[in-house]
């Protein structure tokens, strides 16, 4: 059996990929990816945290994540193919109008 | 409130249902015309028009001549038919019911305002036929008549104050339609909404005194505002006093003089007294019929009305009474004296009016309630009839309203010219037409009305008014029948008498005006011809405004009325001698006392110190103060877009800078800001 | 399932409608705009049946339905009417298929954007006008805001987007404060009865007392804000600005410049009632003592309204904002009538909420009608319309006048009714306000005289075509009520004792209570004494 403390350094690394890539890449979809990281590596410890303390809710709580983030995914890569057809591009640099 | 009326000695009224047709039926006709013309846009032909319009006034004026007989035959003391049709507003402790009363004061009232109207209706046909302006509208004319016979007799038919107002404001938006009937041309349309609005000035004084007398009466424990509930209970608040506020000049003020005030402001505003007369002569601006009709007979002398509908208020408040004596006295003199200049037929007798408005408020102020009455009913004939004969002369002169280019009509038109002899004749109170009868009665009453301050110099305005009255109607009718014509030759080629239609209420009126002095001729008269009361009008009207008995000695009297002619007769003898005699008279006195030509031509310059004083400071303050300055600058300016500039300056110069438009550097900051709480919570 | 009673079935159908409009595919414009104007027509027919089926001799509303909600923090869908809030619901209800008729040709953009919201923000209103529990009152408060935001922003005119955001921003900083005082009112009421509860009043087969139930704190007895001054001052402050009173007004002229004719019509006709509505519903009952002590206040500003709002009305040159102006002089009476606590002030004031939602609507469709033929609205380039458009002035006649307060239409029965009431508490407060009748009768003739009489100078004006079939229908749905109301306004009156006095016994109460407690508030108004006593209840 895995200790728990494994679980937590697993998905501490994931997390932190995702935030870094997060942050630094310039390309949406990478980006999207990222962030799919981090919401993984958030499951992976909850799921983790659920078998110690046998509370199933935890486990629950996943599903529920993975559902919202297959609906994030589809409006996130949405939104990333209209910007492709406006722009010609994927790059964050060229989406900037939100601005003063 | 029933309760509480139900304790009252209130008159008992008979039930009935007429009352209620004798208004609807002109209602009805012109809200058909309304629909007919403000939706469908369809005219009917003229002979519907004709029939509907002046068929429902008359069939008005025979409903009221089988109420009045039934009436009549009600004993007398008791007179009085009630019709109940519904509560028209009710709140609280106020109600308003939708109801009329016919006692004898509006049995007078309704029988001139038909009875005239009718006239007024017919002669209109023929007026109006001759209408070839780009704004004519036959039927529209007619729409108008109608609604206004409607209004003025919801007003004289009313059971309480608040149906009263509602005829008293209808006719007041007629008037208005009625003056600016040729709206294409911006000075009808100017002086129509002149009238609304100096009406309005006098209407809020009306508010206000139905709001003090329903309060008043409130805190006595009746609540109400229905005529004769009012009357049964007035007496138990007449006594109270006012603490007036040290802006109004402090004092105590009798709670029924206070009262009466406000009332009479709104009678100074549609009974064209001073300060508010201002718009009856511009008024004038109107078809002639319709200043026969609002602007002499009815409308206009529906504040003598209200004042002798609400005689108790003025017998119970001396001051009152005494306001509207005085105010009614100098209105007469001052407008006598504008109208000897002026030159426009319809101003000379639209002067006159206000003029003989003034003689009847003399008479009510004085407590001779029925004298005013008579007043009006006498006023509504020969007035009336001067009106419509000056139309008849302006139809014969293609719409020309000026007496200098006028003269010498009398072979011309001789029926119009008869007939308007009779009507000056009447007005200047020439013994036994029915101008005398009643002018005498009002200066007997200013005479003897020693609760008034000053009774004596007010019996001496209203009989020097008397003298100038003589002489300006007869200066009229002498520069417009007598001499040499002094138009052009074209006009006087084209001179001739106006048709049947206008012809015949000419004539009805006449004979109105020449014998309707009978219905209340003075006691004194009646004891010489050994007739028992013979103030048949005061005896009838006695039960509302009670009688008002003169006590002068019956040589005395006599005298009076003797002096009075004499007064009238040096008048008219002035005025062949100056328009007929000597017409180069007047050019040198207008010559040698300029200026005072030029303040009586210029009316005084009234309406010019009223848009110094008022109208444009106000608009002025308006548009500077208010609206650029208050609204514009401190609200708007400093308050709500000052708060968003200052917060837009802030974020300008430093917040701006955060908002990068890059979504990474937004992330970098909350992750960088969770790291940061991650931190304070772990150290 | 719980069945669904009357009231819910007329706030939700037009959004239900909406709602179905937006998830079929493939509906024309032309499909939309007439599945709106059936949709807003069975409603009113169906408010009618609320109207048919209300017992005026009742106290109480009635009609009511309580589902829970969110129990746990005492919010419930709870909705029910009595006298003021059928009138508005019945005048709602019918202003918006006439509303939208009206604006037929009116919107080309986005149309199906327009009909969506114009659907929602008549949802968001009714919602507001039955809501008896707080929080329920303001999510429609809210929702009602946002439709109208678009309204005016997107199909306004020129300076729509400083006209919009100006409107929101001014009513959200209200409401926020608001929102704040509901909450500090919850915490009161569950401190008393130890659980939560923002029900107005006890809902029909449950013990739990409502927020109406709750002793709020007079000044000296707790913490400021824990006091009924503060919380009814926040209160007021939202209402304020929505009425709005001077000196919160200017929001109004731009909002009703920039908008479109329906979003006017709505603005001028409904949400304004708001304002006026939430001081009766919940600023009075709630704060009774709060509200005798604001009244001197009250009566300045309205008065101030009244008068500084005619005489600005008067200096416009634009139609549109000089009606904009007469509305602020108009909401100054109802306010007026509302504080002065008796019978007939405040039912005056409710009858004019309706009047004012009749006359200055109907005149902001006519507004709308000549705009869309010259568009302008500047009085200077008109002149002789009477001549042109015969109908067009007729029908702007009487709206005009029914608007100053002629007798036999329905501006007068309100506008003396208030008079008459607010001299019964303050006749120097009263006078000075009738004068504000002089002043609305010289702005609008002067403005009626400047626009339709007098020679036709300008050429454009020659060939103006006068009102078509659907326009004159429009203007005759409109006239009726307000000559039925000047007429005949007992009929609705009579409905509007029940709740009146029910308001108005909370502030007897409070004055009662203040003059005896010299601690707290001044009884500035002894003369709210038992005004109604006379009044049996519902015995006419």
């Amino acid at each position: 059996m895995v200790p728990l403390s494994h679980v937590i350094w697993l998905s501490a690394a994931l997390f932190t990929i995702g935030v870094i890539g997060a942050l630094t890449r310039r390309n949406l979809i990478v980006i999207l990816m990222s962030i799919e990281l981090m919401l993984n590596a958030v499951n992976l410890s909850l799921v983790g945290f659920a078998r110690v303390w046998g509370d199933l809710g935890g486990q629950v709580f996943v599903l529920m994540v993975i559902a919202v983030a297959a609906a994030e995914v589809a409006v996130g890569l949405g939104i990333v193919i209209s910007l492709f057809r406006n722009r010609d591009s994927v790059n964050v640099e060229d989406v900037s109008l939100l601005k003063w | 409130m029933v309760e509480a009326a139900r304790a009252l000695p209130t008159l008992a009224a008979t039930p009935s249902t007429l009352l209620r047709w004798i208004p609807l039926l002109p209602l009805i006709a012109a809200v058909v015309h309304g629909v007919m013309l403000g939706l469908l846009r369809r005219t009917l032909s003229r002979g519907a028009v004709i029939a509907l319009s002046v068929g429902s006034v008359i069939a008005s004026f025979l409903l009221s001549v089988v109420a009045f007989g039934q009436l009549i035959g009600l004993p007398e003391g008791q007179r009085a038919f009630v019709d109940d049709v519904y509560t028209w507003i009710g709140a609280g402790r106020f109600s308003a019911e939708m109801s009329f009363l016919l006692d004898p004061l509006s049995a007078v009232m309704i029988l001139v305002v038909t009875g005239v109207g009718s006239l007024i209706h017919v002669y209109s046909v023929g007026y109006m036929d001759d209408d070839h302006r780009d704004d004519k509208g036959f039927q529209r004319f007619f729409c108008y008549l109608n609604l206004f016979t409607f209004s003025m007799l919801m007003l004289v038919l009313g059971d309480n104050l608040l149906v009263l107002f509602l005829g008293w404001e209808g006719v007041g938006l007629c008037s208005y339609l009625l003056i600016g009937f040729w709206y294409m041309d911006k000075w009808n349309a100017y002086c129509g909404s002149k009238a609304f609005i100096v009406n309005r000035i006098g209407d809020f004084g009306f508010l206000l005194g139905i709001f003090l007398l329903f309060s008043s009466l409130a805190a006595a424990g009746h609540p109400t505002v229905a005529f004769r509930d009012i009357a049964a209970a007035f007496p138990r608040i007449a006594e109270q006093t006012v603490q007036m506020p040290d802006l109004l000049g402090g004092g105590e003020w009798k709670l029924a003089t206070l009262i009466g005030v406000l009332f009479f402001v709104g009678a100074m505003g549609k009974s064209a007294q001073i300060p508010l007369y201002v718009w009856l002569p511009d008024a004038m601006a109107g078809p002639t019929p319709v200043s026969a009709l609002i602007h002499a007979a009815t409308m206009v002398t529906a504040g003598v009305y209200m004042v002798c509908r609400l005689n108790f208020v003025y017998t119970a408040g001396p001051g009152a009474a005494a306001l509207v004596a005085w105010i009614g006295g100098v209105t007469a003199l001052f407008a006598a004296t504008i109208a000897i200049t002026q030159t426009d037929i319809k101003k000379v007798l639209a002067y006159s009016t206000v003029s003989q408005l003034g003689y009847m408020f003399v008479a009510a102020g004085c407590g001779a309630f029925s004298g005013a009455i008579f007043h009006l009913a006498t006023h509504a004939f020969f007035k009336a009839l001067l009106f419509l004969g000056a139309g008849s002369v302006i139809l014969a002169m293609h719409h020309e309203q000026d007496v200098d280019k006028m003269g010498g009509l009398r072979k011309a038109i001789p029926i119009t010219h008869w007939t308007f002899l009779v009507g000056v004749l009447a007005i200047s109170g020439i013994p036994f037409f029915s101008g005398f009868f009643s002018k005498d009665e009002i200066l007997l009453a200013a005479h003897g009305a020693e609760q008034i301050p000053g009774h004596e110099a007010l019996w001496a305005i209203g009989l020097f008014t008397a003298g100038l009255t003589a002489l300006y109607m007869f200066r009229l009718y002498f520069r417009t029948f007598h001499g040499s014509f002094r138009g052009t030759s074209e006009q006087l080629h084209h001179v001739h008498e106006p048709a049947q239609t206008v012809l015949v209420p000419l004539v009805v009126l006449a004979v109105l005006s020449a014998a309707g002095g009978l219905i209340g001729v003075p006691q004194v008269y009646g004891d010489i011809l050994g007739v028992k009361n013979a103030n048949s009008l005061a005896h009838f009207l006695a039960q509302v405004v009670g009688l008002h008995e003169a006590e002068v000695p019956q040589a005395e009297e006599l005298r009076l009325a003797a002096l009075a002619v004499l007064v009238a007769s040096i008048g008219i003898a002035l005025a062949w001698w100056l328009y007929v005699q000597a017409p180069s008279v007047p050019q040198r006195v207008r010559e040698s006392v300029g200026w005072a030509y030029r303040l009586l031509f210029g009316k005084y310059y009234v309406d010019e110190l009223y848009d110094m004083l008022f109208v444009n400071p106000l608009k002025w303050i308006s548009e500077n103060v208010f609206y650029k300055g208050v609204d514009a600058g401190l609200v708007d300016g400093v308050l709500v877009n000052g708060s968003a500039n200052a917060v837009q300056a802030v974020a300008a110069r430093a917040l701006k800078y955060l908002q990068s438009g890059f979504a990474q550097s937004y992330l970098f900051f909350m992750v960088a800001g969770a790291l940061a709480i991650v931190a304070w919570l772990v150290v | 399932m719980p069945h669904l009673g009357p009231i819910t079935i007329v706030t939700f159908l037009p959004a239900a409608t909406a709602l179905v409009l937006l998830v079929v595919p493939g509906l024309s414009e032309r499909l939309w705009k007439h599945a709106a104007v059936a949709s807003t027509v069975v409603t009113f027919l169906f408010s009618l049946r609320l109207f048919q089926g209300f017992d005026p001799t009742r106290t109480g509303y009635q009609f009511v339905e309580h589902v829970p909600w969110i129990p746990d923090y005492g919010i419930h869908y709870f909705v029910g009417i009595d006298g003021l809030s059928l009138l508005l619901v019945v005048m709602t209800t019918f202003l918006m298929p006439v509303t939208l008729v009206a604006a037929w040709n009116d919107v080309h953009r986005s149309v199906k954007s327009y009909v969506f919201f114009m659907l929602t923000l008549e949802t968001g209103m009714l919602g507001a006008f039955v809501a008896l529990n707080l929080f329920q009152f303001y999510v429609f408060w809210e929702v009602m805001l946002i439709p109208m935001y678009f309204i005016i922003g997107i199909w306004g005119g020129p300076r729509r987007v400083y006209a919009a955001v100006k409107f929101f921003l001014y009513t959200m900083f209200g409401s926020l404060l608001m929102f704040v005082a509901i909450l500090v009112v919850y915490g009161l009421h569950s401190q008393q009865f130890g659980q939560p509860n923002l029900d107005l009043v006890a809902a029909p087969g449950t013990s739990l007392p409502g927020l109406l139930d709750t002793t709020i704190p007079l000044a000296g007895q707790a913490v400021w804000w824990k006091t009924q001054t503060w919380l009814f001052a926040a209160f007021a402050l939202a209402f304020a600005i929505k009425v709005p009173m001077f000196p919160f007004h200017t929001w109004l002229p731009d909002a009703h410049v920039e908008a479109p004719t329906s979003g006017s019509v709505i603005l001028a006709a409904v949400l304004l009632k708001m304002g006026t509505y939430g001081f009766l519903r919940l600023g009075v009952p709630l704060f009774p003592a709060a509200a005798i002590e604001f009244t001197p206040i009250i009566f300045g500003l309205a008065l101030v309204g009244i008068l500084y709002a005619a005489l600005v009305a008067m200096v416009q040159a634009d139609v549109k904002k000089l009606v904009a102006y007469s509305s602020v002089a108009h909401l100054g009476f109802v306010m007026l009538g509302m504080f002065a606590f008796n019978l007939e002030g405040v039912k005056g004031s409710i009858l004019q909420m309706v009047n004012h939602g009749l006359s200055t609507g109907a005149l902001f469709l006519l507004v709308g009608m000549i705009y869309e033929r010259r568009h302008t609205r500047q009085i200077a380039q008109f002149g002789g319309i009477a001549k042109p458009m015969p109908v067009y002035a007729a029908m702007f006649g009487v709206v005009t006048m029914a608007s100053i307060g002629l007798p036999m239409l329905n501006g007068f029965v309100g506008e003396y009714l208030i008079l008459l009431g607010t001299w019964l508490a303050s006749p120097w407060v009263s006078s000075a306000a009738a004068f504000g009748v002089v002043l609305a009768a010289v702005y609008m003739l002067w403005m009626y005289r400047r626009v339709f009489f007098g020679p036709v100078e300008n050429p454009e004006n020659r060939g103006l075509i006068d009102l078509d079939l659907r326009e004159k229908l429009v203007m005759v749905a409109v006239v009726l009520p307000i000559v039925w109301i000047g007429a005949y306004p007992d009929y609705l009156l009579r409905r509007l004792d029940a709740s009146v006095i029910d308001v108005l016994r909370r502030v007897e109460a409070a004055s009662a209570q203040a003059a005896s407690a010299p601690v707290t508030v001044d009884a500035t108004r002894p003369g709210a004494a038992l005004a109604f006593a006379h009044e049996a209840e519902g015995s006419r």
